[in-house]
C-alpha cells in the first residue's frame, strides 16, 4: 500500500476531514458539556432557572466563584432518591425484554429476506422501511385505538374466541413493549439482514456434507458468523429503547415510569433543571459501557480480517 | 489455463501405465448414475446420463464450463436432486438420502472453511457430527493434519493460512470422516501454476495410500490427464467419452473430443479403399493417407483423420522433396512451407502451409540445444506419420 501519511495534504483537504470532527464538536461535546455543567448547578427559581450563572463581565474572580459554585449535590439526589433507580431498571428491564422479543421476531425475518431470490430482496428492504414513510407519532395513535378496550386487537380476540372478557391493554407495560417492537423492528432486522446476506452459503452445504442437519447448521455455523449483526441490531435497539421516552408516555401507564418520562418530568413539570442533566448524564454512562464494548468487539472482528 | 499444447511423448501422459481397471473390474461400482436427468428453468445441465465409477478409482469429470461436470458432483452429494433417473452409492439409491446422512464428503472449490472455527475444529467437524468420543477425534484430527502436512497448524484460523495451506486443511476437512467417495471440485483452481502441479502429484499419492474413490471435476485437461485413472468427457449436459486419459488422447471418439484435449490436425476426407490392416482416405485436394485401427466404416463414408501435432516426423532440406525424387508414392506424407514457428522451450510447434493452403500444425521436441534454428520460416519441410498415428473419426 502506498504510504499516504507524508503525502502533503492541502487546507481545502483538511477542512474536508476536519468537518465531521467540528460538526461533533458542535452539535455533540458542547451540548453535552452545558448539560453536564448544567447538571453541576442547583436550581433556582430565576432565569435560566438554575444557579451559578456564569458571569463573564467580573473577569477571572468571577470564573472563580463559578468553579466554586458548582456542587454535585443533584447526583447526591439521584442516588439517595429510589425513584430514579427504580426509573432506570424499569427501562433497563423494559429495553431488554423488548431487545430479546424484537431478536426472536427479527431473525426468521432477516434469515427469509436473506434466503428470497436475488431480485426480491431489494423490495424486501423497502418493505421492511415502508412505516418509515408515515409519522411515527400517527403510527403510534394507531396502536393506542388497535389496543383501547374496545379496539382492533380485542375485537379481534373475541371475535376467534380466544378471550371471554376483552383485557385491558393501553397503559400497560404489554402495550408498551409492543409500541416499541413495532416501532424498532427495522433496526433490528436491517443489520441481522446484511450480516445474514453476507454469509457465504457454500458454508452451509460444507455444513451439511459433514453430517449437519440444517437446523443444527444454523446454530453451529450460522450464528456465530452473524453474531457481529446480532450485536448491532441489538445495540442499535436497545439503547435508544433504554431513553425511549414517546411509546411509554403513550402507551404506557403513569405508575411505572421509564427514565425517558422521569427526565422529561424533572424538566418541564418540576422545572428542575440540574437534576434533569444529572439523569441524562448518568444514562449517557450508563450506555458507553455497552457501546465502548461493542466498538471494541468490531474493531478486534475487523483487525482479524474474519 | 491449460497449455495450448498437449503433452509431448517426453511428458508421458496420465497414469495409463497402471492396471486401474484389472483392479477395478472384479467389483460393483462405488458410483452409478442411471440415465440422470437436471434441468434449470430452460437449460438441461445435466441429460439422461448414465456413468459408472469404480470402487477405488480416481475419476475426473472434464469439460467446458457449463458442461454440467459440477452438476453432476452436487447431485452426487446431494446438493441437487435428479429430475430423472437414479443414482446408485455402493448399490444403493439415494435419492432420498439427504446431504448429511451421505457417505460422501466434498471439498469445495473455495474450501468453504468456517471462519470461526481453528483448522483443528474445521477438521473435527464433521467427526463431532457423528458424536465420536473426544480422544477418538483429537486422535483422527491429528492423523488427518499428519496426512496434509499441517502438523502444528491445528490452532490457526483460516484467514491464518496462505492458500496452500487452506487447501490441504479443506482436504482433510472432508476426508476426516473417511467417506467412501471424496468429491473434488475444481480443488485446485485457485493455487498457482506451480503449486497445482505438486498438489497434484500429493493428490494421487494421497489417492493411493487410502483407496478412497476419489472423483474430480476439472475443466483443466492437462489436471485430468496426470491425475485420473479414467476420465469422463462431459459436453453439453452429456458424456462424449468415457476412457483412460491415453485411451481419450490417442483414440478420441468424436472430432469434439479430440479438439477439446489436447491440439489436433483434423483433415476430412472420404474413405478410399478398405484393407485387412486400415483404411485407405482421401481428402479434397486428392492427397491420400492410411490409417491403422479405423472403426468399422464402408468406402466412400466422410471421415476424419486426427493426427496429434507430436506424431509428426519433420523432414527437412533434401529429405523434404526426398520421397517424391523417389519415385514411390509417398505414404502419409506432405509437404509445405513453415508459416509460423513457436519456439516453448520442451518443443517447437511449427505451422505448416500446403499447397493448397491447408495448415497443418507439427510440434517437435527439443532434444538438443542449438543455437541456431534447424527450422526456419519458409523452410520446405516434409510432414509425415505412421499409419497407426492416426485416428479416424466418424462423429
Amino acid at each position: 500500500m502506498p504510504d499516504v501519511t507524508d503525502r502533503r495534504t492541502s487546507p481545502g483537504e483538511r477542512l474536508i476531514v476536519a468537518l465531521p470532527y467540528l460538526w461533533l464538536v458542535a452539535f455533540f461535546l458542547v451540548p453535552f458539556l452545558i448539560v453536564g455543567r448544567i447538571s453541576l448547578s442547583q436550581t433556582a427559581i430565576a432565569q435560566p432557572p438554575y444557579t451559578p450563572v456564569l458571569d463573564l463581565s467580573a473577569g477571572l474572580s468571577g470564573i472563580a466563584d463559578f468553579v466554586r459554585a458548582l456542587s454535585t449535590e443533584t447526583y447526591g439526589l439521584i442516588a439517595s432518591d429510589d425513584l430514579y433507580l427504580f426509573s432506570y431498571l424499569k427501562s433497563l428491564q423494559v429495553a431488554l425484554v423488548s431487545t430479546a422479543i424484537l431478536l426472536v421476531i427479527g431473525l426468521p425475518i432477516a434469515h427469509a429476506m436473506a434466503r428470497a431470490p436475488a431480485r426480491l430482496q431489494p423490495l424486501l428492504v423497502v418493505a421492511v422501511m415502508l412505516p418509515f414513510w408515515t409519522s411515527f407519532l400517527i403510527r403510534i395513535y394507531a396502536w393506542m385505538t388497535i389496543l383501547q378496550h374496545d379496539g382492533l386487537l380485542n375485537q379481534a380476540l373475541l371475535a376467534l374466541g380466544l378471550v371471554d372478557t376483552p383485557p385491558v391493554w393501553l397503559a400497560t407495560d404489554t402495550a408498551v413493549i409492543i409500541g416499541i417492537v413495532y416501532s424498532y423492528l427495522p433496526f433490528m432486522v436491517l443489520p441481522l439482514y446484511a450480516s445474514l446476506q453476507k454469509l457465504d452459503e457454500t458454508l452451509m452445504e460444507a455444513a451439511a456434507d459433514l453430517g449437519c442437519p440444517r437446523w443444527k447448521s444454523f446454530w453451529l455455523v450460522t450464528v456465530p458468523l452473524i453474531l457481529p449483526g446480532v450485536g448491532a441490531g441489538c445495540l442499535l435497539c436497545m439503547i435508544p429503547i433504554v431513553g425511549e421516552f414517546v411509546i411509554p408516555d403513550l402507551l404506557g401507564s403513569s405508575e411505572t415510569m421509564m427514565i425517558g418520562q422521569t427526565l422529561w418530568t424533572e424538566f418541564f413539570s418540576n422545572k428542575d433543571w440540574p437534576v434533569a442533566s444529572a439523569i441524562a448524564v448518568v444514562l449517557l454512562v450508563l450506555l458507553v459501557g455497552p457501546i465502548a464494548g461493542y466498538e471494541a468487539l468490531q474493531s478486534r472482528q475487523i483487525r482479524e480480517g474474519r | 489455463m491449460p497449455r495450448a499444447v498437449a503433452p509431448t511423448p517426453a511428458r508421458p501422459a496420465g497414469r495409463d501405465a497402471r492396471p486401474a481397471g484389472d483392479r477395478a473390474e472384479k467389483h460393483r461400482p462405488m458410483v452409478r448414475f442411471d440415465t440422470v436427468t437436471r434441468r434449470f428453468a430452460d437449460v438441461t445441465a445435466v441429460d439422461r446420463l448414465g456413468l459408472d465409477i469404480r470402487e477405488g478409482e480416481f475419476f475426473a469429470l472434464l469439460g467446458p464450463s457449463g458442461c454440467g461436470k459440477t452438476t453432476l458432483l452436487r447431485m452426487l452429494a446431494g446438493f441437487e436432486r435428479p429430475d430423472d433417473g437414479r443414482i446408485l452409492l455402493a448399490g444403493e439409491d439415494i435419492a432420498a438420502v439427504p446431504p448429511w446422512q451421505r457417505p460422501v464428503n466434498m471439498m469445495f472449490q473455495s474450501y468453504a472453511l468456517f471462519p470461526h472455527l481453528t483448522v483443528a475444529g474445521n477438521i473435527a467437524f464433521g467427526l463431532k457430527q457423528e458424536r465420536l468420543p473426544r480422544p477418538e477425534i483429537d486422535a483422527r484430527v491429528a492423523e488427518m493434519l499428519r496426512l496434509v502436512r499441517l502438523e502444528g497448524l491445528g490452532g490457526r484460523r483460516p484467514h491464518q493460512l496462505s492458500g496452500g495451506q487452506r487447501q490441504r486443511v479443506a482436504l482433510a476437512r472432508a476426508l476426516a470422516k473417511h467417506p467412501k467417495v471424496l468429491l473434488l471440485d475444481e480443488p485446485l483452481a485457485a493455487l498457482d501454476k506451480k503449486l497445482r502441479e505438486e498438489t497434484q502429484f500429493e493428490l494421487m499419492a494421497l489417492q493411493e495410500r487410502l483407496a478412497t474413490t476419489f472423483v474430480i471435476v476439472t475443466h483443466d485437461q492437462e489436471e485430468a490427464m496426470t491425475m485420473a485413472d479414467r476420465i469422463g468427457v462431459m459436453n453439453h449436459g452429456r458424456l462424449a467419452q468415457v476412457g483412460t486419459p491415453a485411451e481419450i488422447y490417442e483414440q478420441p471418439r468424436s472430432r469434439w473430443v479430440a479438439g477439446f484435449i489436447g491440439d489436433v490436425n483434423l483433415i476430412d476426407g472420404t474413405v478410399a479403399a478398405i484393407a485387412s490392416d486400415g483404411i485407405e482416405i482421401a481428402d479434397a485436394a486428392g492427397r491420400r493417407f492410411r490409417a491403422a485401427g479405423a472403426p468399422p466404416v464402408q468406402t466412400g463414408d466422410a471421415v476424419t483423420l486426427a493426427v496429434r501435432p507430436e506424431k509428426f516426423a519433420v523432414a527437412t532440406g533434401a529429405d523434404a522433396a526426398g520421397a517424391d525424387v523417389a519415385g514411390a508414392a509417398p505414404v502419409n506424407s506432405v509437404a509445405g512451407k513453415v508459416a509460423d514457428i513457436g519456439y516453448l522451450g520442451d518443443i517447437s510447434v511449427y505451422k505448416v502451409r500446403l499447397d493448397d493452403g491447408t495448415v497443418l500444425k507439427a510440434s517437435v521436441t527439443n532434444a538438443h540445444r542449438h543455437t541456431t534454428p534447424a527450422i526456419g520460416w519458409d523452410d520446405t519441410v516434409r510432414l509425415s506419420f505412421p499409419p497407426a498415428a492416426a485416428a479416424v473419426l466418424t462423429e
